[in-house]
């Protein structure tokens, strides 16, 4: 049963992993916006280049 | 009524064609085109165009008419070249790249964030830009050698995005503001020890078998050190509020909550320590987690609205001063008496200062509250805050910007004195509970101590763990935490929750007059008299040719096609125009400009044509819809007063709704209404005040509830402790009795959370807690507290029809 030790130990120390991910996030700003980008990623990709230069005069 | 119908119906008809493709208003009679869509503006087309020509017609795919109405005069941003007042404005600059933070009230949907997220394409200098959705905020990198910054915020301008720029700081700095995130660690700190102490609590709530007794110390020493965050980062705050308070003779609830949880430490280490228990670590941790979510709750504020505005907000960052026959732009805080400045048409002359040259028609509806515009004549005094309507005029300044007729204001005692906390019913009850507290437990251990001293101390400290107002304390964030949302959702934004205690005690309601009870927008607009459709083209053609903002009121109104040009078209500024149209001498003015024998009574604009009165035109204010019943059924209640900046021709009007004419005045300077409040508070009233401009910046700041309304909330607004959407102004009397039964709400919890208290008292003083029921009775009462709020504070609004 000295498994547990170990066992106990590991489980701390990656919940203390978690928290320490949270801190950093939290930290650098990443939890300070939480509705933008979830609209951000919904926008679609950007035309590809060679589209671009066709529509570059689309009135004359 | 009939021809409101079927307006209605053509509207309706019509309704894919009439509006703008841009922002959606309704077309005029003849809609500016391109490529087939019509526009309302040349604005709007404006900015159509731009977003075409830089393929960005994704703008217009994400949402029908992201667009906002373009319809307003453009600002100048020459001052931006100034380095000295870009200097102020940027976040940060070096010889390559400039980053800048922009305040952009028009961001509003989901296009607004991939046009300006895209800023790229129409200029390639502009390296980066991304938005804070919830703060409105822009932050823009781009490189200076290819893009200055006035080029950046004009782009912004021409693509239907003005920022709005001025001398307070409207741009709320991350960086500056670390409480909330700070508050999140402690949060996540918390949570996480919790959750690991209550794992590891488990076994010994179960009972170990005895061949598994030597964990149990392992366990207790593993909790004790997970304790130790908790109590030296997470619950800091309490220990500091109550230490500070004691020292000034308070006690608040953060004493009680302090001293439970250092109680409650110290007894669990001496037992671990001592080898005697297990102590009640789990219950530490739960109830810090606990408390500090409902601090978080309490914290809640709006992120693009500021209730701290000043003048500053209001005024202009820079001001043009012409020096040895040149214009240059200058910070205004370096306008000196003496200097001679330009103002142009729509901007705010941010001084008291002499009229030089040109013509002077100034607005000062928003800070007077007379809705009339004013002339002025060469050589008489402008006071600050107007805003000049008509062309460029020259002005010399005569005081600096801080002592001016309205600046002055600020100055008054009533800004430069910290207010009273508002006092809240957890305060008051705190105090009384502390001290019932200390009683019981000091009894219970005196009791106690000549019989079995381990029993004494088991018992002095049971009664302070378990009677912990953790219930108490998350029953006023809770409550008040969820009113504030269901204000929200009805457009009334408040401060914090300790406004709506306030918001419940009020007796006494003011009102402003312009802006307030009235929508400026909604101006009435009525043609007294006979016109026939010919006759209506005549006035519309003549009127066409001028800028005045009543000319323009005119040919809206009349909404017709150009069909015939004008002959001797002559204009007196502010006064009238003539001309002839279709062979008519048709003639558009007031009645000293027409010679007529009639004194005009607000904004009129008489008609001849040929020689033949017509009739007249008014424009009249209107209430805002539901102000009769509204101050009715306030009436009967509340006492109410009426503080009006403007001219007494309302007063009819008004008297039936304000008991008595000792509580109707009109010319109110602010220092007036300012005055007013403190008589009104010396009678023992508790005041709340409504006002809009910036002549009730005193009269808000001064009442115990300051109240802005407004038409559109990213507008300037003066410091206050609420802003009302003037759409929700008919709701005041059911936000008002959502307030006193948020309190009721407070009541009822504080009930259940003392029978709580009860509860666990009765086996604290008998020496008998157990760490399990502890761990069982904490956490119970706080989701029954939790959820008994919220249910109720919903249960209340759906009954005043507030959700």
């Amino acid at each position: 049963m000295n498994i547990i030790y170990l066992l106990l130990g590991f489980s701390i120390i990656l919940a203390l992993l978690f928290l320490l991910a949270f801190f950093w996030a939290s930290k650098t700003g990443q939890n300070d916006d939480l509705y933008t980008p979830s609209i951000r990623m919904l926008f679609d990709d950007e035309p590809a280049p060679e589209e671009e230069s066709d529509e570059d005069h689309p009135q004359s | 009524m009939e021809d409101k119908n079927f307006r209605m119906k053509e509207k309706i008809s019509l309704s894919v064609e009439t509006s703008c493709y841009h922002c959606g208003d309704d077309l005029p009679a003849t809609p500016y085109l391109s490529a087939d869509k019509q526009f309302c503006c040349l604005g709007c087309k404006g900015v159509y165009q731009i977003l075409s020509s830089h393929n960005l017609n994704s703008y217009y795919a994400y949402n029908d008419v992201p667009g906002q109405s373009q319809k307003k005069a453009p600002q100048h941003f020459d001052y931006l070249d100034e380095p000295g007042i870009a200097a102020d404005l940027v976040d940060y600059t070096d010889e390559k790249t400039t980053v800048i933070t922009l305040f952009i009230p028009a961001i509003h949907c989901s296009s607004c964030i991939w046009l300006l997220e895209h800023l790229h394409k129409i200029n390639p200098a502009v390296a980066e830009s991304r938005i804070d959705f919830l703060k409105k905020q822009v932050s823009i990198t781009f490189k200076n050698q290819q893009i200055t910054l006035r080029k950046v915020v004009e782009m912004l301008t021409a693509i239907g995005y003005e920022p709005m720029i001025s001398l307070q700081d409207v741009v709320k700095k991350q960086l500056t503001d670390h409480s909330e995130r700070d508050l999140i660690m402690k949060i996540a700190v918390a949570g996480f020890c919790f959750a690991n102490v209550m794992m590891l609590s488990f076994p010994d709530y179960f009972g170990f078998s005895s061949f598994e007794e030597n964990y149990r110390s392992f366990f207790n020493w593993i909790n004790l050190a997970l304790s130790l965050p908790v109590l030296l980062y997470s619950s800091r705050d309490y220990f500091i509020s109550a230490w500070t308070n004691l020292k000034n003779g308070i006690l608040n609830l953060d004493f009680p909550l302090a001293l439970g949880i250092a109680v409650m430490f110290i007894r669990s280490a001496a037992e671990i320590i001592t080898h005697t228990g297990s102590g009640f670590i789990d219950t530490l941790c739960s109830l810090v987690f606990f408390l500090l979510i409902g601090k978080w709750m309490q914290r809640r504020t709006y992120h693009y609205l500021s209730f701290e505005r000043d003048y500053r907000s209001y005024f202009p960052v820079a001001v043009t001063r012409i020096a040895n026959g040149k214009d240059q732009p200058i910070p205004l805080n370096e306008l000196k008496p003496g200097d001679r400045i330009l103002i142009r048409s729509n901007e705010i002359i941010p001084a008291d200062a002499i009229l030089l040259k040109g013509e002077a028609k100034l607005d000062f509806s928003f800070v007077t509250g007379e809705s009339l515009a004013v002339d002025k004549v060469l050589g008489e005094i402008i006071y600050a805050g107007g805003r000049q309507i008509a062309g460029a005029i020259e002005l010399e300044v005569v005081k600096p910007v801080s002592q001016s007729y309205l600046t002055k204001l600020w100055n008054n005692e009533a800004f430069a004195a910290q207010r009273n906390p508002i006092k809240t019913f957890s305060d008051t009850a705190s105090k009384y509970f502390s001290i019932v507290l200390l009683i019981v437990a000091f009894a219970a251990g005196l009791f106690w101590i000549s019989t079995d001293l381990n029993k004494a101390i088991a018992s002095f400290t049971a009664v302070l763990i378990i009677a912990c107002p953790c219930a108490l304390a998350l029953s006023s964030p809770f409550t008040l935490a969820a009113v504030l949302s269901i204000f929200d959702k009805n457009k009334f934004y408040l401060k914090n929750t300790a406004v709506i205690e306030e918001l419940a005690r009020i007796d006494t309601i003011v009102f402003d007059k312009t802006g307030t009870i009235t929508n400026p927008a909604a101006k009435g607009f009525e043609f007294t008299g006979k016109l026939q459709s010919a006759e209506k083209q005549l006035v519309s053609d003549l009127a066409k040719n001028s800028g005045h903002p009543l000319s323009r009121e005119v040919v809206k109104w009349l909404n017709l096609d150009t069909v015939y040009p004008v002959d001797q078209y002559r204009e007196q500024v502010g006064r009238g125009i003539s001309g002839i149209v279709n062979g008519c001498k048709v003639k558009l003015g007031s009645a000293t400009f027409l010679g007529l024998n009639t004194q005009d009574k607000g904004s009129v604009v008489h008609l001849i044509i040929d020689g033949n009165y017509h009739g007249y035109f008014v424009s009249e204010q209107r209430w805002r819809p539901g102000f009769k019943q509204l101050a009715l059924k306030l009436g009967q209640q509340k006492d109410l007063h009426l503080l009006s900046g403007d001219q007494d021709h309302d007063y009819k009007r008004l008297a039936p709704f304000f008991p008595g004419s000792q509580q109707l005045h009109f010319k109110q300077s602010p220092q007036h209404k300012l005055d007013y409040i403190v008589k009104l508070q010396q009678t023992g009233a508790q005041v709340m005040m409504l006002g809009d401009g910036l002549n009730d910046a005193g009269a808000l700041k001064q009442s115990e509830l300051g109240i802005a309304v407004t038409d559109d909330i990213n507008n300037f607004s003066p410091g206050c402790d609420g802003i009302l959407d003037g759409a929700a102004f008919d709701k005041l009397p059911q936000f008002m009795q959502q307030a006193k039964d948020a309190v009721k709400v407070i009541h009822m919890s504080f009930v259940i959370s003392i029978l709580y208290n009860a509860a666990g008292l009765f086996f604290a003083v008998q020496g008998l807690l157990s760490p399990l029921m502890a761990a069982i009775l904490m956490p119970l009462s706080t989701v029954t507290i939790i959820l008994f709020t919220s249910l109720t504070a919903r249960f209340y609004a759906h009954k005043n029809k507030l959700l």
